[in-house]
């Protein structure tokens, strides 16, 4: 059996429902949301690519590294946020980010 | 670990919303079936995108992604490098904590300290001392 397009959009899709039910069943850590997030961004990734292989278009695989590119200042952001609310309030719960509203 | 992560307080809320996550996911995963299943791309599609992009036997994949890269793609290419500096200093003025409770060595002070600062004469009168 070869692998076709189907396959890899089979994996990004359950890649990215995997993703979002990250988010959706862990409401305490901000860390799983974060890992989550990236789940989704690297279906996306992954699609495109597969697109781009399928179509012979090498768009796709130019926008895949500037996806890359938005996911890593999301994480080091996200991240740095992270540390701050720690310092701050000493648990990285969900239930307490509201406190960071101005 | 560093972050106090408890992991039977990470499960305990996972009940409650099971049930709306799963909707959820399988909805968005019906949705992206529905649309791997029935979308057919059209047939002068490959050609008609392929005839900017070299064949796979003239250039590398990698040569190729290179060229469109820094000449098609260049201005989006600096406004990533834009976007990962605006993360980086971001994420170092985030992080960034100057401590007020811990003594550091202030070397202009050291090197302009002299004799007259340094000592100081006092009379002492015998037998009463400071």
């Amino acid at each position: 059996m070869s692998i076709g397009l189907e396959h890899y959009l089979t994996v990004a899709a359950m890649l990215f429902v995997i993703g979002i039910f990250g988010i959706f069943l862990n409401r305490k850590n901000i860390i799983v949301i974060l890992m989550s997030i990236e789940l989704m961004l690297l279906a996306v990734n992954i699609n495109m690519v597969a697109f781009s292989s399928y179509l012979g278009d090498l768009a796709g695989q130019i926008f895949t590294l500037f996806i890359l590119t938005v996911a890593a200042a999301e994480a080091a952001i996200g991240l740095a946020i992270l540390v701050v609310f720690y310092r701050n309030r000493g648990s990285i719960d969900v239930q307490d980010v509201n406190v960071m509203k101005g | 670990m560093m972050m106090d992560v408890d992991f039977a307080e990470l499960k305990s809320g996972m009940a409650k919303y099971i049930r709306i996550g799963s909707l959820i996911g399988v909805v968005i995963l019906v949705e992206l079936l529905l649309a791997t299943g029935s979308w057919v791309i059209s047939d002068a599609a490959p050609e008609m995108r392929a005839a900017i992009t070299p064949a796979i036997e003239d250039v590398q994949n990698t040569v190729a992604i290179g060229t469109i890269l820094y000449t098609q793609y260049v201005y989006l290419f600096q406004a990533a490098g834009l976007i990962l500096l605006v993360a980086m200093i971001g994420a170092i003025v985030l992080t960034m904590s100057h401590r007020k409770d811990v003594k550091r060595q202030n070397i202009i002070d050291q090197i302009y300290r002299d004799a007259d600062k340094a000592v100081e004469m006092i009379d002492v009168k015998p037998g009463q001392g400071l």
